[in-house]
């Protein structure tokens, strides 16, 4: 059921224009033409004409044909080698392929399309020992992040991924065909027989040792793992044992010599608390000049550091720090520095910051006693410049409201669709 | 009030946590009974039938969405309010998805805490500012494509608007006199928000639920 929730969900947000698709509707045979021709704006015949082409020579088209058809998934779906993968036992449906490719070959030598034994046959043998290879070390037809993580939640994997040594050992395989293919490729066309014997010599050294010490090896890249692994926990230990000592056990302490001023307790520990959450949930500082959002925060954990009072912070969405949010950025925290100075004791502060594709909103709302902003006395720079001026010279709106029973409310609102 | 002091029962694995909530409440509720793991939580839901369980997310043993998914539903009266330290989205909306009628932190001051126990003994949802924005975000953007209930996936104007307020800071009174509707109209816009919130099958609900349900040992 998860599985059902999760694959179309994920699916569709996946199907991308940049890539090629196979378009089996479009196509003559699979697709794999119109899909190409589809992806390059042009039209299907030519990359037909270009196929065709190259099957009469030597039948290379025919192979890359088919290799595409395998390789590139179609519009919806995934690829054929996908739907082909042996753990659903189709082991039958490769061998099945690759006699296809075995006749045509053989057909094509007997036509006479034919460039030399030589030539052809190591080349099938290296791309089958090429795409055993890649399947093993590219991973599940290149799956897209989002359809991994999909698959990784699944109840049920579609698909049991080979264990590791079984991993291995069928890049073996494809490791031996491509080197073998190139060395009968070489002999076959002499390249050999000048060198022939000290050749053979170090391919027969080669192989030995590598018998020898491929066991060896095996197992000290398992040791090496498992002792990484090992180190990677004894420096979270250690991290978290400095983080707790430096910060935590330091604010405990200084709590309990000022236990007799609830106000400064109350703010050591609220000032802990974010630091902790922020250490815990991984969040680098540097994200506040980044984002709109994470600046957001950042203001008011400075404001509530020397103002003390809490301030809570709700942002949804985020936008970068262009010209534009700067300006709402630095209004709202000029906002935030006045609620937390005329109205820091009467309760919380609220900031709520919605930033749509259109607009960007900033709301600060405190519990004071509240003020008349028409009544305001002119040494106020604070609110008529950098607050109402400010929002004004980049194109915004400020609204100053007070309701009937206290707390105030600065509303800051600017378009982003000139941006 | 008319109604009697709603009876709570207090689930967390901290002693002294639920010894504090319990004296913050002693003179608004009628706090029954506690219980410091999910087994004890069972029992003590299933001896006792409180009307509201205050509900830790995080404990040892699987935690709140255990107890609620094995906690006797609805129609019998217990309701679940989730308490908790952490405001991380996918714990807050994964304990609502399990069915949470609310989700508040433990920040919250007793008179809030008492106030919030009573809404959800009556059956309403309690939205905090931080759930509020949480929602906000999880329904931007457009609804998934056809084939889903369109009705469940998104918010209409008005409970766009309510939320907006709560995030802002705004008690659902203040809210109503703002909007010019009554207070049990804002109650019947947050619990048709907290319906869709459990229902709805937009893809970053069952992602934070899911990321949720990964991480829970079971």
């Amino acid at each position: 059921m998860i599985a059902a929730m999760a694959v179309p969900a994920d699916a569709a947000p996946a199907e991308d224009v940049r890539r090629v698709r196979r378009d089996p509707d479009a196509g003559m045979i699979a697709g794999v033409c119109a899909g190409i021709a589809g992806r390059a704006g042009i039209d299907p015949i030519i990359i037909r004409l270009a196929f065709v082409a190259a099957a009469l020579f030597s039948g290379a088209g025919l192979i890359a044909y088919a290799l595409a058809w395998i390789f590139i998934p179609a519009r919806q779906g995934g690829t054929v080698a996908a739907r082909l993968r042996p753990a659903r036992g189709n082991i039958e449906a490769v061998i099945g392929i690759g006699l296809l490719v075995l006749s045509a070959a053989l057909l094509l030598r007997a036509v006479g399309w034919w460039v030399s034994d030589a030539v052809v046959w190591p080349a099938i043998a290296a791309a089958i020992g090429g795409a055993l290879i890649w399947r093993q070390f590219v991973g599940p037809g290149g799956a897209a992040p989002a359809e991994a993580t999909a698959r990784a939640v699944q109840a049920e994997p579609r698909v049991e991924p080979l264990p590791g040594a079984r991993r291995l050992s069928v890049a073996g395989v494809g490791v031996t065909l491509v080197l073998g293919a190139a060395l009968v490729f070489l002999w076959a066309n002499g390249a050999l027989d000048a060198a022939g014997d000290a050749v053979l010599a170090t391919v027969v050294v080669v192989v030995a040792l590598g018998l020898i010490l491929a066991p060896v090896w095996w197992r000290l890249g398992r040791n090496l793992a498992a002792e990484r692994a090992e180190r990677i926990r004894s420096q979270e230990r250690a991290e978290l044992g400095a983080h707790l000592h430096d910060s935590v056990l330091q604010t405990l302490a200084l709590m309990q010599r000022r236990a007799d001023d609830p106000r400064e307790v109350a703010a050591l520990a609220r000032r802990q608390e974010r630091e902790l959450r922020a250490w815990l949930l991984d969040r680098p500082a540097a994200r506040a000049d980044k984002s709109l959002a994470g600046a957001l925060e950042a203001a008011a954990a400075k404001v509530e550091e020397s103002h003390g009072g809490g301030i809570e912070v709700v942002t949804v969405g985020d936008c970068a720090l262009d010209d534009r949010a700067e300006a709402v950025l630095a209004a709202a925290r000029e906002a935030i520095l006045n609620a937390a100075k005329f109205a820091g004791d009467a309760g919380p502060i609220d900031v709520f910051a919605e930033v749509t594709p259109r607009r960007i909103e900033v709301f600060v709302r405190d519990r004071g006693p509240g003020f008349d902003p028409s009544s305001l006395p002119h040494d106020r720079h604070g609110v008529r410049e950098s607050i109402v001026g400010r929002m004004e010279r980049h194109g915004g709106r400020t609204e100053i409201r007070t309701g009937a029973d206290g707390g105030t409310e600065v509303e800051l609102s600017l378009e982003r669709g000139a941006s | 009030m008319s109604a009697p002091a709603p009876r709570v029962v207090i689930v967390d694995d901290h002693g002294l946590f639920r010894s504090g909530v319990r004296s913050e409440l002693a003179r608004h509720v009628d706090v029954v009974g506690e219980a410091a793991n999910v087994e004890e939580a069972l029992a003590c839901i299933d001896d006792l039938r409180p009307d509201v369980v205050l509900i830790d997310v995080h404990m040892p043993d699987g935690g709140g969405l255990e107890v609620i998914r094995r906690a006797p539903r609805e129609q019998d009266g217990v309701r679940f309010l989730a308490l908790s330290v952490s405001d991380a989205a996918e714990d807050v909306i994964a304990m609502i998805r399990a069915g949470a009628r609310g989700y508040v932190t433990k920040t919250i001051s007793g008179s809030d805490l008492a106030a919030a126990v009573e809404r959800v003994r009556d059956g309403d949802a309690v939205f905090s500012p931080r759930l509020a924005g949480f929602v906000l975000d999880a329904f931007a953007g457009e609804p998934p494509p056809a084939g889903t209930d369109a009705e469940l996936d998104q918010l209409t104007a008005r409970e766009r608007e309510v939320l907006q307020h709560i995030a802002r800071g705004y008690m659902y009174k203040e809210i109503a006199q703002r909007l010019g509707i009554s207070a049990k109209t804002v109650e019947a816009h947050v619990s048709a928000v907290l319906r869709k919130l459990q229902l709805s099958s937009r893809h970053e609900l069952s992602r934070w639920a899911m990321e949720r349900r990964l991480i829970d040992p079971e």
